[in-house]
C-alpha cells in the first residue's frame, strides 16, 4: 500500500503531462480543422517518406558510430582507479552542461567554409573542404550531442565486470581479442542495448541540429514536425499525425530490437 | 631426484614504494601439494599471482621446467588458477564455463564434451551442465571453478584461498577432496591460505611467509615440531613464547629456572626465544613442579581444556584433558625435548 501512495505524485504528473497530451496528439492526428474524423493527415505522410527514411538512416548511422566510439572508451574508463573514473565521466558529461544551441553553433564556426578547421588546413595549403551543410555534418552533430547517452550506460555495466573474471579468461588462454568478444561484450549486453535506445530515440527525432548543420537540404522529420507547429506551414493536425507515425515506428523498431536482444540472451 | 617444476628467483615486488616481496626464492617440486601460508599482507597471494602471470616483478625471474617465463603473458602459461571469489563467467552456464578454456584452444566438440564430462565427474557435479552460475551454492560454484581450471590439464594448479568463503564443515570436506584430486591427477598444486590447520592437513610442503619474506619451508611435521623462529611457532598452532638466555649447549635459563634442552650451537649467554607448545606443559602437584603458578582461567575447548596460568611474570597457555580449578596453585614440568630454542627474530632481520 505504501508504495502506491509514494507513486501518486508521479502518476498525477504522468497523467497531466504524458497521457493527456498523447491523447490530444492522437485526437489531432485523426481530425480535420473542423474537428471531423479523418485519415487524410496520416495519408499525407506519404509526401514526407523520404524525410522519414533519412531520419532513420542518419540516426542508425549515428547510433552505430556512437557504439563503436563508446565501447572502448567506456571499457577504459571502467578499468581506471575509482577516483579517476569520476573525473573521466565528468569530462564525458561536461559538454552537456553547455547550452545545446551554443554547442551546435560552435560546430558551425568550426566547420564553415572559412571556419577554424578550414583556416587551419589552409595554413598548409590544403582545402578548403566542404565540411558543413551536408549529411555528414548532421550525423556528426547527432554523435556529438548524444554520445554521452551511449557511454554512461556502457560504463555502468562495464564497471560491474569483476577484474578477476577478466583474469580468469586470460588464465584459460584468452588473448586480448577473445577477452573482448567472449567476456566484455557479452557481459556488457544490457548496457549496449540501453545505449542504443538512448542514442537512437533522440537522434531519430532530432531537429535544429539538422537545420543548423545540414544547410536546409538535410531536414529531418523533427524539423518538419516543428514547422507544423511553429513554422509558416502551420498545421498541428499534420504535425500530430507525423509525431504519431514516428512514435509508432520507434516503438516497432525498439520492440523488434528487444526481441532480438532477449532471444540472444536465452542462447 | 625430485624434479623442480617452478622456480622463483630473487623476486621483488613493490606497491606504491612499499616492498611486498623482499627477495623471494622458492622452488616448487613437481607433483607436490605446496601451501603458501601466512597472515594477510604477507605476500602469499602476490607470489601466486607472479606464477599465474598477473603480477609483474620489479626484479627477479620465474622459471617453468627450467625455461624462463618471466615475461610470458598469462594466457600462454601452462598453469591454471582457481580464483579466490571463483570468478566464474556469469553469462555462461556450467558446461560452457568449464568448456571455456578448451573452446579457446579449439579442441573438437567431441573431445571437449568428453573432457568436461570427466571433470564434472571428478568434482561431483554431473547433471549441473545446463544450470546457471547464479543458481549454484558457494560450494558448488567452487567446484565449478576447480573443474574449469582442471579440465585444461595444467601442469600446475594455483589456488588462491579457494575455500575461504565456505563454512567449516564444507571446507573440511573440500580439503580432503582437493587432496584426493591432487593425488589422483598427479599435478602440482600451489595453494594459498591463511589457515594453518588447512595447510597442515593438505600439504606435502608448507611455505610459511610473513612480511614479504619466506620464514620457513618444510613438511607440515617439520614446521610444527621444529619451527625456525618465534613467528612460525606462534603462527602454526598455539605457543608460549618466553624470553630466555642460552647458558651453554643443552642448558637454557627462563622463568627464573635452568632447564636442560636438546638445542645447541647458540652463543654463550645469547638472548633467545623459548617456545613451548601448550599441550607440552605437564600439570603436577605443586611440590613436584619445577615451575609453580596460579590458574587464572579455564575454558572448555571440546577435546581439551585450555588454562591460562600466571607464573614468574608470564601468562602460560596450557592445554590438558584434565583441568584444575581457577585460583588453585599448580606445578608445571616441561620435558627437555619439548623446549624449542630460537634465535631472537630481531637478530635475523
Amino acid at each position: 500500500m505504501k508504495s502506491k501512495i509514494l507513486s501518486i505524485p508521479y502518476i498525477i504528473w504522468m497523467i497531466i503531462f504524458t497521457v493527456i497530451p498523447l491523447g490530444l496528439v492522437i485526437f489531432f492526428a485523426f481530425t480535420t480543422q473542423s474537428g471531423e474524423f479523418t485519415f487524410s493527415n496520416i495519408v499525407a505522410m506519404n509526401d514526407y517518406l523520404d524525410v522519414l527514411f533519412r531520419s532513420i538512416e542518419f540516426s542508425v548511422i549515428a547510433t552505430i558510430i556512437c557504439l563503436i566510439l563508446g565501447l572502448p572508451v567506456s571499457y577504459l574508463i571502467s578499468r581506471l582507479a575509482r577516483g579517476k573514473q569520476g573525473t573521466m565521466l565528468m569530462i564525458v558529461i561536461l559538454p552537456m552542461w553547455i547550452n545545446f544551441l551554443l554547442r551546435t553553433y560552435a560546430w558551425m564556426t568550426l566547420l564553415e567554409e572559412n571556419g577554424l578547421i578550414n583556416r587551419f588546413l589552409g595554413l598548409f595549403n590544403v582545402g578548403p573542404f566542404n565540411l558543413i551543410n551536408n549529411s555528414g555534418a548532421v550525423i556528426l552533430g547527432m554523435i556529438y550531442n548524444y554520445i554521452p547517452f551511449m557511454i554512461l550506460p556502457l560504463y555502468s555495466v562495464m564497471t560491474k565486470i569483476d577484474e578477476s573474471v577478466v583474469e580468469a579468461a586470460q588464465d584459460l588462454g584468452c588473448s586480448g581479442f577473445h577477452i573482448i568478444t567472449r567476456i566484455i561484450l557479452p557481459l556488457s549486453k544490457q548496457g549496449i542495448s540501453t545505449g542504443i535506445i538512448t542514442v537512437f530515440v533522440p537522434s531519430v527525432s532530432t531537429f535544429i541540429i539538422s537545420r543548423m548543420l545540414g544547410g536546409g537540404t538535410n531536414d529531418l522529420i523533427g524539423d518538419i514536425i516543428e514547422s507544423q507547429f511553429l513554422g509558416n506551414s502551420y498545421n498541428p493536425h499534420l504535425g500530430s499525425a507525423m509525431a504519431l507515425v514516428l512514435m509508432v515506428i520507434v516503438i516497432l523498431i525498439m520492440s523488434l530490437f528487444n526481441q532480438f536482444g532477449s532471444e540472444e540472451a536465452v542462447i | 631426484m625430485e624434479n623442480i617444476i617452478i622456480s622463483l628467483k630473487n623476486a621483488i615486488v613493490d606497491f606504491d614504494g612499499e616492498q611486498i616481496l623482499k627477495n623471494i626464492n622458492l622452488d616448487i617440486i613437481d607433483k607436490q601439494f605446496v601451501t603458501l601460508l601466512g597472515p594477510s599482507g604477507c605476500g602469499k597471494t602476490t607470489t601466486l599471482r607472479i606464477i599465474g602471470g598477473f603480477q609483474q616483478m620489479k626484479s627477479g625471474s620465474l622459471y617453468f621446467n627450467n625455461k624462463d617465463i618471466t615475461k610470458l603473458p598469462p594466457h600462454k602459461r601452462q598453469v591454471n588458477t582457481v580464483f579466490q571469489k571463483y570468478a566464474l563467467f556469469p553469462h555462461l552456464n556450467i558446461y560452457d564455463n568449464i568448456a571455456f578454456g578448451l573452446k579457446i584452444k579449439r579442441l573438437s566438440d567431441k573431445e571437449i564434451k568428453s573432457r568436461v564430462q570427466q571433470t564434472l565427474e571428478l568434482v561431483n557435479l554431473i547433471g549441473f551442465e545446463k544450470r546457471s552460475v547464479q543458481s549454484l551454492s558457494g560450494g558448488q560454484q567452487q567446484r565449478v571453478a576447480i573443474a574449469r581450471a582442471l579440465v585444461n590439464r595444467p601442469k600446475v594448479l594455483l589456488l588462491d584461498e579457494p575455500l575461504g568463503a565456505l563454512d567449516l564443515k564444507l571446507r573440511k570436506g573440500m580439503q580432503i577432496e582437493l587432496k584426493n584430486i591432487q593425488q589422483e591427477l598427479e599435478i602440482t598444486f600451489i595453494y594459498v591460505t591463511h589457515d594453518q590447520e588447512e595447510a597442515l592437513t593438505m600439504s606435502d610442503t608448507v611455505v610459511v611467509m610473513n612480511d614479504g619474506i619466506i620464514q620457513q619451508i618444510g613438511t607440515p611435521i617439520d614446521i610444527y615440531n621444529e619451527p625456525k623462529n618465534a613467528f612460525v611457532a606462534d603462527f602454526i598452532g598455539d605457543s608460549n613464547i618466553i624470553d630466555g638466555i642460552m647458558r651453554k649447549d643443552f642448558l637454557v635459563d627462563f622463568a627464573g629456572n635452568s632447564f636442560t634442552c636438546v638445542d645447541s650451537g647458540f652463543e654463550k649467554d645469547e638472548l633467545v626465544d623459548v617456545v613451548i607448545r601448550p599441550e607440552d606443559i605437564k600439570i603436577v602437584p605443586q611440590a613436584q613442579g619445577k615451575l609453580t603458578g596460579v590458574v587464572e582461567s579455564v575454558i572448555f575447548k571440546g577435546v581439551h581444556y585450555e588454562m591460562m596460568v600466571e607464573s614468574s611474570g608470564y601468562e602460560w597457555k596450557i592445554q590438558s584433558t584434565l583441568h584444575e580449578n581457577v585460583g588453585s596453585l599448580i606445578g608445571m614440568n616441561i620435558e627437555p625435548m619439548d623446549i624449542h630454542i630460537m634465535h631472537k627474530m630481531e637478530d635475523k632481520l
